[in-house]
């Protein structure tokens, strides 16, 4: 049987495990698009004919994409505020919209990616290419890993479950962050260079 | 409202459970003890394989046959991936951390139980891969444990296709292992600690589980986007490291250094602190400048991210980095020294017990300053241009890393195995495998820098094909001679982990009278580690201390104790 005499944690008002870890693993990711920031800048600075590749991209596609991460950024950091304030009638509907930016955020770039490989732009195309797709790609795999995260909370939320665990939307809150961060790095270094 | 941040659930009953996908860390440390311990024998054996062929070059290996120029490019990426990335990694920071973390804290377990499975689930993945790897058509990896491009960013040019592939694999599985094993130990240090439990009472193994999690965190990174641009170039056709398309295999080497040198430090700091702890508890007297150690290992750790290029001085960097390179790499050894100094003051007038783990904590320390001398010269760049990619540099690299892995290890494993299994190893056993241990490694590590000096090139299958090569020839026999009586002594220690376990005399709580809390409960600790969880009254080094009436005084024993005691 589980004892609860002793269990009071040394810190009264600490702060929950999951976010301690949660900012852990932000600090282990920046790293790895560290890494592929700075090689792709290297690189660049140090070769050229980038720009001209470059001047294939879809300009439009990846503004309207900016706009769309920017306001789920303010979605989820209004569920968030929702929830702690223990309403989450809305916290669901802010969360339902995050979701939706970020679903839309895939789907433009989905139409982006074809765009690109009709016109013969693969990842093969060149060293230019060979960055967009892996910077991009990366970012777009964390977009989906944060709209996973955000779709269950959603469903909690409209369970009426989110009431037992609310601090996740803040948890799930910074990670959507991270990757709205992410994109305001990729945006102008590989759309407006 | 107070929160109960504390990961407890009721011990399984099943066997599945409690033995396979268990969450809780004392079984995981175990898991990843054993894994280790398989790759560990299998390393070994790749040590062997290399080591023959390297004496006799056109004869057979005794025990398995001939090794072609394929084979052994194959066996030396083998040996090298297996002992940095599935035997040190798991050995040092998997097993010890995971066990003593939260026993040494106060904690019932990590603050992420379930994620701990995870991570032990993804290592044991990353190990089926890698063994998969060994028997895909074409081979293992065989383009060197650093996979340098563009070597390793074709298949035609090494003739290993999936090979290669799944070694990437192997490697991406094991740093996502790892991550998630750094974050649980951040987390559940800050998080979980016992009341009383401030940062600078934590044992020095606490410490340095915690900055080597930074470290690894920080600079494995950039190698897992290396590692997938590696991937692409291989699989879907891109140029990140083919100068034909527009790449850069130099860009490869800075991200697989800016990871490997602190790679050797992550590796290195668990070391040091299980040293620092048993030097400690056998010298009977508090480590020797506890904070400053402390502060040294996170100047070190963080100089270990500026020094990266001086593993590349010949590989057509800019010759003007090769100075500020050579000055960062040097100044490591400052902090490094300081430790070291700090190891040899805390022995320094204790009534030295030596036991089997002391024996390995001192050889490991006598080891590390002789490979750490020859460190100092690799790192400066006139030096190094001479010696880089010989032997030297392979005799350097081993006895800094099996000072660590290897004396410092098994310092921990002896020490702690009546805490973790109950039982107490033999002593006599114990000692006779530390001294031919010992003695076989000056035996092989010795005269291994010789051959460097000799000019002999690490990585090639038959050093007879130079003239200049062949007076090395005897010292080569001799060598392979020592290094297999190196590893059959390590049966020895096998033979006796196994009867210990079995029949091995049973542990008291205390069998080494120390301090830290995990002694403070039952060997081995039940499910939920402390029957009460303890309260923290003082730093974990107060041996002998003046007026006591013992010469130790155990971190939860209360001042009211303690005073009587003085009195």
């Amino acid at each position: 049987m589980v004892k609860t005499d002793v269990m009071t944690p040394f810190v009264e008002a600490a702060t929950p495990p999951g976010k301690t870890g949660l900012w852990w693993f932000l600090a282990s990711e920046i790293p790895v698009f560290g890494g592929l920031i700075a090689s792709y800048v290297v690189l660049r600075l140090g070769s050229s004919g980038w720009a001209e590749a470059a001047s294939h991209l879809n300009f439009s596609y990846a503004l309207i994409n900016t706009f769309l991460l920017l306001t789920s950024s303010m979605t989820i950091v209004m569920a968030h505020a929702a929830a702690r304030d223990r309403s989450f009638g809305r916290a669901s509907l802010f969360l339902g919209a995050t979701v939706l930016l970020g679903a839309g955020f895939l789907g433009i770039k989905a139409l982006e990616y074809s765009g690109e490989i009709a016109h013969g732009f693969t990842p093969a195309a060149g060293i230019f290419w060979s960055f967009y797709y892996a910077m991009t790609g990366l970012h777009a795999l964390h977009v989906l890993v944060g709209i996973v995260a955000n779709l269950t909370l959603w469903i909690d939320a409209v369970r009426g479950r989110l009431a037992r665990h609310p601090h996740r939307v803040e948890v799930a809150g910074l990670y959507w962050h991270f990757v709205d961060i992410v994109w305001i790095f990729l945006f102008p270094l590989i759309y407006l260079s | 409202m107070s929160r109960d941040f504390h990961s407890v659930h009721s011990e399984p009953s099943g066997f599945l459970r409690r033995y396979v996908f268990s969450t809780d860390h004392k079984v995981i440390a175990k898991q990843y003890l054993a894994l280790s311990m398989f790759w560990g024998l299998f390393g070994g054996a790749t040590a062997y394989l290399i080591r023959w062929q390297l004496a006799r070059p056109e004869a057979e290996v005794p025990g398995w046959g001939y090794v072609s120029p394929d084979v052994y490019n194959a066996l030396v990426t083998m040996h090298g991936t297996i002992m940095v990335f599935f035997v040190a990694m798991p050995f040092l920071l998997a097993v010890f951390g995971n066990f003593l973390i939260p026993l040494m804290i106060g904690a019932r377990d990590m603050a992420f139980p379930r994620l701990n499975m995870l991570s032990v689930w993804v290592f044991f993945l990353a190990s089926v891969t890698l063994l998969a790897s060994i028997f895909v058509p074409g081979g293992p990896a065989s383009a060197g444990w650093t996979g340098y491009p563009p070597l390793s960013a074709k298949p035609e040019y090494t003739g290993v296709d999936w090979g290669l592939n799944l070694w990437i694999l192997a490697l991406a599985l094991e740093f996502a292992s790892f991550l998630l094993g750094g974050i649980n130990f951040l987390t559940t240090v800050m998080n979980l600690r016992a009341p009383g439990m401030t940062f600078f009472r934590l044992p020095m193994l606490v410490w340095m589980q915690l900055i080597a999690a930074v470290v690894f965190m920080i600079s494995v990174g950039p190698l897992i986007a290396g590692a997938v641009m590696l991937l692409l170039d291989r699989i879907a056709g891109t140029t990140f490291y083919l100068p034909e398309g527009g790449g850069e295999p130099l860009l490869w080497q800075h991200l697989f250094w800016f990871f490997g040198h602190p790679e050797v430090y992550v590796i290195l700091l668990p070391a040091f602190g299980i040293i620092l702890d048993v030097m400690s508890v056998f010298s009977r007297k508090p480590v020797f400048g506890y904070r400053p150690i402390i502060y040294a290992s996170l100047v070190a750790g963080f100089l270990s991210f500026v020094v990266w290029a001086h593993h590349q001085y010949i590989s057509g960097l800019d010759p003007r980095l090769a100075m500020p390179f050579s000055v960062t790499t040097i100044l490591i050894s400052v902090p490094f020294s300081f430790v070291v100094f700090s190891m040899i003051a805390t022995l320094w007038g204790g009534s030295i017990q030596f036991t089997t783990p002391m024996l390995f904590a001192v050889g490991s320390l006598g080891v590390f300053i002789f490979g750490g001398l020859t460190g100092i010269f690799n790192g400066s760049a006139p030096f190094d241009i001479y010696i880089h990619d010989t032997y030297f540099v392979v005799a350097h690299f081993h006895s800094t890393l099996i000072s660590a892995v290897f004396f410092g290890g098994l310092a921990g494993l002896y020490f702690w195995f009546p805490k973790m299994f109950g039982r107490m190893m033999n002593e006599t056993l114990g000692k006779i495998h530390f001294w031919l241990t010992f003695a076989c490694f000056i035996l092989v590590f010795g005269p291994m820098h010789l051959l460097g000096l000799g000019g002999m090139m690490r990585r090639i299958a038959n050093p007879l094909q130079y003239d200049f090569l062949k007076p090395l020839e005897p010292l080569n026999l001799f060598i392979t001679i020592a290094a297999t009586v190196l590893i059959l002594s390590q049966v020895i220690f096998v033979v006796n982990f196994v009867v210990s376990l079995v029949r091995g005399k049973a542990a008291a709580s205390n069998p080494w009278k120390a301090n830290t809390l995990e002694w403070a409960t039952a060997s081995p600790p039940p499910h939920e580690n402390f029957e009460k969880i303890p309260s923290v009254y003082r730093g974990p080094y107060e041996y002998s201390v003046p007026g006591a009436s013992d010469d130790w005084l155990p971190q939860d024993r209360p001042l009211a104790d303690a005073g009587a005691a003085a009195r």
